[in-house]
């Protein structure tokens, strides 16, 4: 038991390595802004391609979104890291961390969009359009604001996941939380630090974790 | 070279590929076995757990509510690592095959706990009452009555979050299990060439793209029931 405490929970250890690992927060915080709201606009624009009319335009983008779903995030980040640099482009671990998540989070957000965007009746976009407004118009102030509506607890718990996919950074050396943790625990041999960072991923996430579940009935019910 | 060779000989070197395919085919062998090993575990202790929250017993449903939140809401590679390198010096030695099985399991777990519970719940009251009424017990109502119909909604996205939880077996290169994406960035470092990597983004398309196309048939197929 004391092993344990003495592996996991040491408070000493903690202590000194929270400076580092709240220096990684900024980085992890930094990179959320970022990578979240490009995810959300990304998806928006797979979406309405996947429910283009147009066929040059639906397929490509059906393909798209589904090679994205279907490529780990980590063999893509890898990829783009260490693979794209053979092809003349090479781009620092923030970049290649941005671009990997982008393409698989909108790939992501962009199946929430679609869902949301197919649970607005026909109807309201015929409406909204009988009133004079555009088709941009009808889309971003009539059918867009129910689609999200509609699919609210989705797009939370989605970016719960984008959150959690921000640790893989570390992989490719970007100083996150996990990063700068996963150093501390190297030089201590002890897995508090890791630990510590764990604790600050639950008061980020945990809440936000609750709210989707509470959507969600509200939704259903 | 022109620019085009160069591409080819970076990314489609036939004798880098020739060299390593059966390496990496290794690694698709680990892949799969660990996938299929995650989604049963995963599964199967992910629906007991729900059945278990049925019973409404106070301090068991608290104890399954914050596995569940902890397991959801900690990025999978934080819990490996804890696992992985914590454990040792707690007396307990795993390799990172186990761990990787362990934890991603787990995860699993908590998310389809999460989802079987609330396809549990969305089955009216009354079929409990009803079916209580005719004789059956408890267990048996879950069992012949409710589960089927929990199922039956909780399949979709049970199969969304099983995809995306097997994707995360790549993760398992962090800490040295010889699986496809790990196979790959050795072969790669070996050879100073991007081939390998390609190959291996190939392979997960060859193991994923099927089951990706396959959810979503799936999900134009039984989402009907919520209608």
């Amino acid at each position: 038991m004391e092993t344990i405490a003495e592996q996991f929970f040491n408070l000493e250890i903690m202590a000194a390595a929270w400076p580092m690992v709240l220096d990684g927060l900024w980085m992890t915080l930094a990179l959320c802004v970022v990578v979240v709201p490009l995810g959300l606009i990304g998806g928006l624009f797979a979406a309405l391609g996947v429910l283009s009319e147009r066929r040059w335009l639906r397929l490509p983008t059906i393909a798209f979104v589904d090679l994205f779903r279907a490529l780990p995030p980590l063999v893509l980040l890898i990829f783009v890291f260490a693979g794209l640099p053979f092809a003349g482009l090479d781009l620092s671990p923030f970049a290649a961390v941005v671009i990997a998540f982008f393409l698989n989070n909108a790939a992501y957000y962009g199946e929430i969009f679609r869902a949301g965007l197919i649970s607005v009746g026909r109807g309201q976009h015929e409406a909204a359009r009988s009133t004079g407004l555009s088709a941009r118009q009808s889309l971003v102030y009539v059918v867009l604001p129910q689609a999200t509506r509609n699919v609210l607890p989705d797009l939370v718990s989605n970016t719960v996941e984008v959150v959690k996919l921000t640790s893989l950074a570390s992989v490719v050396s970007l100083s996150e939380m996990l990063h700068m943790a996963d150093m501390a625990r190297s030089v201590t041999y002890n897995a508090s630090p890791i630990v510590l960072a764990a604790g600050v991923y639950l008061v980020i996430l945990w809440p936000l974790v609750r709210l989707a579940g509470r959507f969600e009935r509200r939704v259903a019910a | 070279m022109s620019p085009l060779e160069r591409f080819q000989d970076a990314f489609l070197n036939a004798e880098v590929l020739a060299r390593y395919a059966p390496a990496i085919l290794d690694g698709v062998w680990v892949t799969l076995e660990l996938s299929l090993l995650i989604v049963v575990l995963g599964t199967l202790l992910g629906t007991a757990l729900a059945c278990l929250r049925a019973l409404e017993i106070r301090a068991l449903s608290l104890a399954i509510i914050v596995f569940a939140d902890i397991f959801r809401a900690l990025p999978p590679l934080v819990l490996i690592l804890i696992a992985y390198f914590g454990l040792p010096g707690a007396g307990v030695f795993l390799s990172a095959w186990t761990v990787l099985l362990v934890i991603l399991g787990l995860v699993l777990a908590a998310f389809a706990e999460e989802i079987v519970w609330a396809a549990i719940t969305s089955v009216e009251r009354g079929q409990w009452w009803a079916a209580r009424s005719t004789g059956l017990g408890f267990g048996q109502t879950l069992a012949h009555v409710v589960l089927p119909q929990a199922l039956r909604l909780a399949i979709p996205p049970l199969t969304n979050r099983a995809i995306a939880i097997t994707k995360m077996t790549a993760l398992g290169t962090v800490i040295g299990v010889p699986d496809i994406l790990n196979q790959a960035t050795t072969a790669q470092s070996f050879s100073g060439n991007a081939s390998p990597l390609l190959l291996a983004a190939l392979a997960y398309m060859a193991i994923f793209l099927p089951l990706v196309v396959f959810s979503r048939w799936l999900e134009s197929r039984l989402t009907w029931v919520r209608a």
